[in-house]
């Protein structure tokens, strides 16, 4: 359902070049756990914006449930991203001031999803990652793993082909990111492909397929045979 | 997403920062009010003025002396001696066929000094013949006003206006019946003027009326007028009794050639036209310089949004991401900058009315709000609003999501 194929990206700021990937090629199937790792400026960012069709590659292909993602206008890349991508971010991205349940609720409304659909399936996804008590504090209200799961949910709601997490416990405590996990393998457990961006190896270590990247460079592309299992 | 849900939306973010948007809309709410005030007053002004000059009379003519030459030396239109009582007489009389000629008035008009008891003053007297009083609308609130007999027998007598009455007798005293001296004759007065409340160019409560024969014979020793009153039976006749006049005159004055007249006719349209003329320039020039405030207001607006477009950068970065598509970025803060200037300008009209009543008031003119105006400002706040909101909103549209959401 994701095939990269020789993925290239360079970043031009006058005379000088800077190569983010490098011919970067893999396949990921409907329902895999990935783990994608990689020290800070590997091209692990670059990885995950193109893989959420935020950017496009330079070079090469990127196939997302057969569509090509490539010379696309702005608003036919918020089309994909928004019906084939769940985005779950570092600093959690939700909108200030606004309730759980009308975070949830703002992808279906771009989905063109009707008022009362929009809120019957919040409140389920809401219930999903455990907020059903939560759904009418805003985020300022919440700690912050409520608010990864808050994105979580969001992450759902269109019931996109991947979730794509980029850096999901780097700004919450431990005990926390141990709950996000859990919640992820549950998820990966009932069919959903997740595909996570991190740099901790605690982390990394729930994931069913680790991708190292290093210099923009796939480095190791194995099978996690050690699935650190949170329960 | 519906338009109520944006809606919505632009609400709750406008009512995040009060004190700013007060501020933001405060330039349209000025600039708003101060068209609605300055059209409105200068709608009055021109209404009053329209007034004053209905109130000379109905469907009137004056006939004027046209300039004198002597010897090449061409003196001051009006200054001419040509016109006479006679000429009056002839325009009403059947024989001179004018058909639609209601009534005729003929009048010597000079500035002097009134003496009564111990007071004086400089008004203007005007000799008159009896149609003056139903020609031009003068009514007397107390006594009578100049009769033919008074004409005839070159009568001794006064009517005041109410100005001349109060200064020189002082106010709400009756001076029916008391004498005043005007170039060394003295007048018996016979009448006093109901107040027509007016100003301007030609105020007919600072007026003293005496027959025409005594002010040309007894006062100053002249056989001319200064003006004829033509009253035609309606609008409709006014031109056919115009040309028929000037026939008439041109005939009398032995003149074949209608650009040698030494009259001239100036029919009322002529002078309202003229008078709407120039309160209309007034008018246009000063909702001109409002209308200038008005684009600074949305100049405001304009900064404000940018402002908010760059405070909400990772806001937008994350819609983006989340599917929003332009349009509905755009929209939305349109819709935000929109309800800025809409609001501004419901406020404006509001306030322009209020202080249009209070001015109105104070420099007694009629009160009018002109609904086209209301209806004129409010579309022209809500056009600016998407004019000045359109390059924010386009900027927000086309911020790239990864920058976006990176931006702190």
């Amino acid at each position: 359902m994701i095939v990269v194929r020789d993925v290239s990206k360079v970043y031009k700021s006058g005379d000088v070049q800077t190569i983010a990937l490098s011919k970067v090629s893999f396949e990921i199937k409907r329902g895999e756990f990935v783990a994608i790792m990689g020290p800070s400026g590997s091209g692990k960012s670059t990885l995950m914006n193109i893989l959420g069709a935020l950017d496009t590659p330079t070079s090469g292909e990127y196939f997302l449930d057969g569509e090509k993602i490539a010379n696309l206008s702005d608003d036919a890349l918020a089309d994909i991203r928004n019906r084939k991508i769940g985005f779950i971010f570092q600093s959690f991205n939700l909108l200030p001031r606004t309730t759980a349940l009308k975070n949830v609720m703002l992808p279906m409304a771009y989905a063109g999803i009707s008022r009362v659909e929009r809120e019957r399936k919040a409140k389920e996804y809401l219930k999903m990652v455990g907020l059903e008590d939560r759904m009418e504090h805003t985020s300022s209200q919440l700690s912050g793993g409520q608010q990864q799961r808050v994105a979580i949910a969001r992450g759902l709601a269109v019931q996109p082909s991947i979730l794509l997490a980029d850096e999901p416990t780097g700004n919450i405590a431990s005990v926390q990111a141990d709950e996000i996990m859990e919640i992820f393998q549950n998820l990966n457990k009932e069919g959903h492909t997740i595909v996570m961006i991190t740099h901790e190896p605690d982390i990394t270590a729930c994931a069913k397929r680790i991708i190292h990247i290093r210099d923009g460079k796939i480095f190791e592309d194995a099978k996690n045979l050690h699935v650190r299992r949170i329960k | 997403m519906e338009f109520t849900e944006l809606l919505l939306e632009a609400l709750s973010s406008i009512s995040l920062n009060k004190m700013r948007t007060a501020l933001a809309t405060l330039g349209i709410v000025i600039g708003t009010a101060s068209v609605i005030a300055l059209i409105s007053l200068g709608n009055s002004s021109q209404k009053s003025v329209e007034n004053q000059i209905q109130s000379l009379g109905s469907n009137l003519l004056t006939v004027q002396p046209g300039f004198q030459s002597s010897g090449g030396v061409r003196g001051a239109a009006g200054g001419a001696t040509s016109l006479t009582y006679e000429d009056a007489q002839a325009i009403l009389d059947p024989s001179a066929g004018i058909s639609g000629v209601k009534n005729v008035s003929a009048g010597l008009m000079r500035r002097v000094q009134v003496i009564a008891g111990g007071n004086n003053t400089n008004t203007e007297i005007a000799g008159v013949t009896p149609a003056y009083a139903d020609v031009h609308n003068v009514n007397t609130s107390s006594g009578s006003f100049i009769s033919q007999a008074d004409l005839s027998n070159m009568s001794k007598v006064a009517v005041l206006g109410p100005t001349v009455a109060s200064d020189l007798f002082g106010d709400n005293a009756n001076p029916v019946g008391q004498t005043i001296r005007v170039n060394g004759q003295i007048l018996r007065i016979i009448g006093v003027t109901v107040s027509k409340g007016g100003s301007g160019f030609q105020n007919q409560d600072d007026m003293i009326y005496v027959p025409l024969t005594t002010v040309q014979k007894q006062l100053f020793g002249v056989d001319y007028v200064s003006s004829i009153s033509v009253q035609a039976e309606s609008s409709d006749v006014m031109t056919n009794v115009e040309n028929g006049v000037g026939y008439l005159l041109l005939a009398r004055h032995k003149l074949s050639d209608p650009s040698k007249a030494d009259f001239s006719i100036l029919s009322q349209n002529d002078i309202l036209g003229a008078a709407n003329q120039i309160t209309g320039t007034l008018t246009a020039l000063l909702s001109g310089i409002a209308a200038i405030s008005l684009i600074v207001g949305g100049i405001g607006i304009m900064n404000i949004m940018l402002v908010t477009v760059t405070e909400r950068t990772r806001e937008i970065g994350l819609r983006k991401a989340l599917g929003a598509k332009k349009k509905l970025i755009i929209t939305q803060f349109l819709i935000e900058s929109v309800i800025l200037t809409a609001s501004g300008g419901v406020l404006g009209v509001i306030l322009g009315i209020l202080f249009s009543y209070i001015i109105s008031h104070f420099i007694n003119l009629p009160f009018t709000v002109s609904f086209q105006s209301v209806i004129l400002s409010l579309g022209v706040s809500g056009m600016i609003g998407i004019i000045f909101g359109l390059y924010p909103a386009r900027k927000a549209a086309n911020l790239q999501p990864i920058e976006a959401l990176r931006y702190e």
